[in-house]
């Protein structure tokens, strides 16, 4: 075995995002005790918008640094600490929707966050960003340590983000049922893991795909056991049907800031982690024999995970009256849909599986988070956050209903908004694969689906309201709400220039399947 | 005068262009929201005329056609057709912006024109918030026009979905008590049915929207949903090899889109036992809305039937002929059986729309010429007499609160004018000779008659129940006592009359001058009848 290799100063430049966020979570604890107490906290939030913009510079720099690489003829990838940890443009990429997503979500809050509601906003704010951290480091690690490290990191915070209501019962009972589901699905993983490394002897993941094909001969069954532990773990993360019981609870105990982190960046980073252990069995296994079998078998146990979820999913939104555990289903449903890329095959002929993941990652940062900002400024004029809240919405507060209505369309995946072209690119490849089945189940929940968010529309438009009182809504929320509704439609109209950035940064090979 | 300006293009665009004009005006004077709503309609109107006076049959549309390339999306090249041998330098998905027009759409987007202009006249009763309701119904004019003008699979698609928002926004706001459900049976109805037409465009798309282009490299492959790239693939013998067989379309494939299209359009139509969800509508929105719901979007579904279904898969079609002709006869039947019992005057309309979109089922079964052009004289000709129809509902409903046929009564009486118009249209929908409804059925019939003697015959049984349930209907209406609630009514205002006198005069004149119109389709259908003569060997 190699010896482990250390850090290098020179290193420290390829983890510079990650390393911003934790000196401005440092910087703003400390100024949190430093502050008066009387001082308002919305200070804490600015800064952890800077922090985030800044690691977003960073990433932005290396996606520039790779693609020179790429122009010098190199692998664009730069393997640290022996290949513990990779900054590639799978990972880049999705650390820049991480903090994206973040950022409108602290933009989103200022505001609207209430110090009666919220005792502890500073931390609040600051605790956004090791979760985002455990995140990025989620999306670049080429080792198992590494993943589950980040993973923890991740969850650990945003436990605590989920249980920062102190005094509200609900959202203690939330912070319980997400530590005991989280904890559940870490061990899950844990144990998987611990067999992949008893079978091949490594926890790198591209020694894991090296050593593989030969464990596959002597212990298939553990094969199995592995990767159905790390399956069952994954679909608790991402709570996927049947793991997906929590959610709607935690989601509503939640402050609604947190819900949508978690509805947001917690489930892109399980998708991050899961593309990353699931990408390297097309080149563990051959594409014949018994290895071909086995590597059938598991992404077919994630193609039903996925149907599952989006059947699963809207099903049970379908008569649901309150706005979060609504849409804490609605992400059950788009988890699956965020899955079925994965589970085609790579090798036929179809888009890169990739881009149709990001692109529809992107489209759902975007009308989540939208959403989720109008929910928490309509819930705070009335007081709950039932689907009634939003009635009479049309006079209350015209234009957020206009704003609400395009990032319900692109829920709905119904033109012209990024969610109708993330399906349909999705469904393009579902189709080229021939996996009919999985098109036809993404069609029929999406039509489903259409009940699912119009009951949205029918409050808003076709009901009168308890009051007349018009919605307030604070200028950042304001500002988050039509950045989204206006990316939404701009994703509709013109997602060509997103989906070249993507094919051209992004490569399979370079990517995922180099060492 | 227009040679060199994308006039489809004006068509489409422009009543988006009023919808986002009436959201700048203020919202409370409804005549200017209504002058703007009508001057968006009637500029695109025009256009049509214009479009219609200058179409030539016999070279057919190709100088209005208009092509851009949408969007060009980048598909995976490293995972791509490994071991085929083909080297392939680009692969990518291309959308096309792609308009045209021929002798099948022409008809229908002067349909959407008059009625839509119609409709506009008939909002007169739309009491609130005219704005949004303005802008809607201009956002379902591009949506229907586009639908009609559109060549690219995709493009069809999204200007079809188009139509689904406003018009669920239309019945679920400024329809009657059971608004909410409609809206909703509305749109999960015809939600499922894009959602299958969705389903069988990308299977089309993958298999056979595939172009090649040799280039020094290798070969540069694309998939997009070009409707002349599609059959002219279909049409090639050698497309299957040139596309390394995998990706081509087997024959199993091709009968799974048939059906698929088969269902999608059928729900739009209605197919009977697809219809459940149009009674609704016919019954709760507004009658202007259900003038363009009758009007024009159940003929987006004879529309999509002929064109992709038909032209598509011509092979298919003969082979299922005889089925679709007795889907055609249960829904003349089905539907002018019920039209006799109901007692709601708007449900008697509805199912009559069921019966009277049956003979366009027989017209298309007929798979000759006659019959093609029946099926589509008939969408128009129904498009424009339902339109009528609803027209005079929602000026009866305004004065009397009711539309049940026992509570009405002797309304000659009172409302002479309107009560003539109702009488005109309904011998127009039960096809009396001389005006529109006459034409369409008797085309429609003559066509089939020459295959399947006996299925026509039981057909035209329906037009002889037609006569029962329209006079029963108007009948009672028009004539016997009159309550006497309804002695001081007054008969129709300038705004009213004016849409009448207007349908009723086209009703007439395409009654008595059918080769108006299918003149124009002439050449619409020629390439089809080549494939089915060759294919199937007439």
């Amino acid at each position: 075995m190699e010896a482990l290799q250390t850090l290098t100063w020179s290193d420290t430049r390829y983890l510079a995002p990650e390393l911003a966020l934790a000196v401005a979570a440092v910087l703003l604890a400390l100024l949190d005790l430093i502050l008066p107490r009387r001082a308002s906290r919305d200070l804490i939030g600015w800064g952890a918008l800077v922090g985030l913009l800044a690691a977003g510079v960073f990433v932005g720099w290396h996606i520039y640094d790779l693609q020179s690489a790429v122009d010098a003829g190199k692998e664009p990838i730069r393997n640290l600490l022996g290949g513990s940890y990779r900054v590639d443009d799978f990972g880049n990429l999705l650390k820049l929707v991480f903090l994206g997503a973040t950022a409108l979500i602290v933009l989103a809050s200022l505001g609207t966050v209430k110090k009666a509601e919220v005792p502890i906003k500073g931390e609040f704010y600051y605790l956004l960003l090791p979760a985002v951290i455990g995140a990025m480091v989620m999306a670049s690690s080429g080792d198992l340590i590494t993943l589950f490290v980040g993973m923890e990191l991740l969850s650990i915070t945003s436990y605590v983000l989920v249980g920062v209501r102190k005094r509200s019962g609900a959202s203690g009972e939330a912070a319980f049922k997400y530590v005991v589901t989280g904890g559940t699905a870490s061990a899950f993983i844990l144990y998987g893991m611990s067999f992949l490394y008893g079978v091949t002897g490594s926890t790198r993941l591209s020694d894991i795909s090296g050593a593989l094909g030969d464990a596959l001969a002597d212990y298939r069954a553990l094969v199995y056991v592995a990767f159905f532990f790390m399956i069952v773990g994954f679909a608790l993360k991402l709570a996927l049907a049947p793991f997906h019981a929590w959610a709607p609870d935690v989601y509503q105990g939640a402050p609604t800031p947190a819900t949508s982190f978690l509805a947001i960046v917690a489930k892109g980073a399980a998708f991050a982690m899961l593309y990353r252990i699931f990408i390297f069995l097309y080149r563990a296994f051959g594409s014949e024999g018994d290895q071909a079998a086995v590597r059938e078998d598991l992404f077919l146990a994630l193609a039903v995970l996925a149907a599952a979820a989006m059947i699963v999913g809207v099903a049970g939104a379908l008569k649901q009256q309150n706005a979060k555990r609504l849409l804490a289903l609605s992400g059950v449903a788009n988890a699956g849909i965020l899955l079925v890329p994965l589970t085609l095959e790579v090798n036929s002929l179809h888009s890169s599986m990739f881009s149709e993941f990001v692109y529809y990652l992107i489209a759902y940062v975007f009308m989540n988070a939208g959403a989720f900002a109008v929910l928490t400024a309509v819930s705070r004029s009335s007081g709950h956050e039932e689907l009634s809240a939003f009635a009479g919405m049309y006079h209350r507060a015209p234009w957020t209903a206009a704003a609400m209505t395009a990032l319900l369309c692109s829920l709905a995946g119904l033109p012209v908004t990024g969610g109708f072209f993330g399906k349909l690119f999705i469904l393009f490849g579902a189709v080229q694969t021939k996996a009919y089945w999985l098109a036809a189940i993404l069609l029929a929940t999406t039509v489903a689906s259409y009940y699912v968010y119009f009951s949205f529309i029918r409050q808003m438009y076709m009901r009168s309201g308890e009051s007349d009182q018009a919605v307030a809504v604070p200028v950042p929320t304001g500002i988050v709400i039509w950045l989204c509704a206006a990316a939404s439609v701009a994703l509709g109209i013109l997602p060509k220039p997103i989906l070249d950035w993507i094919d051209g940064i992004f490569s399979l090979g370079a990517d995922f399947l180099a060492r | 005068m227009l040679e060199n300006v994308p006039v489809l293009s004006l068509i489409v665009w422009i009543p988006l262009l009023g919808a986002l004009v009436t959201l700048l005006l203020p919202k409370h004077h409804s005549r200017l929201l209504r002058g703007f709503a009508l001057l968006f309609t009637v500029i695109p109107l025009l256009l049509a005329v214009w479009l219609y006076a200058s179409y030539e049959p016999v070279a057919g549309g190709g100088a209005f056609a208009e092509h851009g390339t949408w969007l060009s999306v980048p598909l995976n090249t490293e995972a791509g057709l490994q071991g085929t041998g083909v080297n392939v330098t680009s692969y990518r998905l291309v959308f096309d912006y792609r308009l045209g027009v021929d002798g099948l759409s022409l008809p229908l987007v002067l349909l959407t024109g008059v009625v839509a202009a119609m409709s506009v006249l008939a909002s007169v009763h739309i009491r609130k918030r005219w704005k949004t309701y303005f802008s809607l119904f201009l956002l379902l004019e591009t949506g229907m026009y586009g639908v009609f003008l559109a060549r690219d699979l995709t493009l069809f698609f999204i200007f079809f979905e188009l139509t689904l928002i406003p018009m669920f926004f239309l019945i679920g706001i400024w329809g009657y008590f059971g608004r909410e459900k409609a809206a909703n049976r509305f749109l999960l109805y015809n939600g499922l049915g894009s959602a299958i037409m969705l389903l069988a465009f990308l299977i089309l798309i993958a298999t056979l929207g595939f172009t090649v282009t040799e280039t020094a490299g290798g070969a540069a492959i694309s998939f997009g949903g070009d409707y002349e790239t599609l059959l002219a693939n279909l049409a090639d013998p050698n497309a299957a090899a040139h596309a390394s067989g995998a990706m081509f379309l087997s024959e199993n494939l091709k009968w799974a889109a048939f059906v698929l299209l088969l269902i999608a359009f059928g729900i739009k139509l209605p197919i009977f036992p697809l219809h459940t969800w149009m009674l609704k509508v016919h019954a709760e929105a507004p009658p202007s809305v259900v003038m363009i719901h009758s009007g024009i979007l159940l003929k987006m579904g004879v529309y999509g039937l002929v064109r992709f279904a038909a032209f598509l898969f011509p092979a298919q079609l003969a082979s299922w002929a005889t089925v679709i002709a007795i889907l055609g006869v249960v829904n003349i039947l089905y539907g002018a059986v019920l039209a006799c019992v109901q007692k709601e005057f708007k449900l008697v309309l509805a199912y009559s729309s069921v019966s009277h979109m049956g003979i366009v089922l027989l017209g298309i079964a007929s798979l000759n010429e006659t019959g093609f052009e029946g099926a589509i004289y008939q969408a128009v000709s129904h498009g424009l007499i339902s339109a009528l129809m609803f027209l005079i509902v929602g000026s009866l409903y305004e004065r009397t609160g009711t539309t049940k046929i026992d509570e009405l009564g002797g309304l000659a009486k009172v409302v002479p004018f309107t009560a003539g118009i109702l009488l005109t249209a309904g011998l127009a929908s039960l096809g009396l000779p001389g005006l529109s409804g006459f034409v369409g059925e008797f085309l429609s019939l003559l066509g089939l008659f020459g295959s399947l003697k006996w299925l026509t015959a039981i057909g035209a049984l329906g037009v002889l129940l037609a006569a029962v349930y329209v006079l029963r209907s108007v009948l009672a209406i028009t004539y016997g006592p009159l309550p006497e609630r309804f002695a001081g009514m007054k008969d129709a205002r300038f705004v009213e009359a004016l849409p009448m006198v207007v349908l009723t005069a086209l009703i007439v004149l395409l009654g008595i001058y059918p080769s108006l119109l299918t003149d124009l389709m002439q050449h619409g259908f020629d390439g089809l009848l080549k494939e089915l003569q060759t294919r199937v060997g007439g």
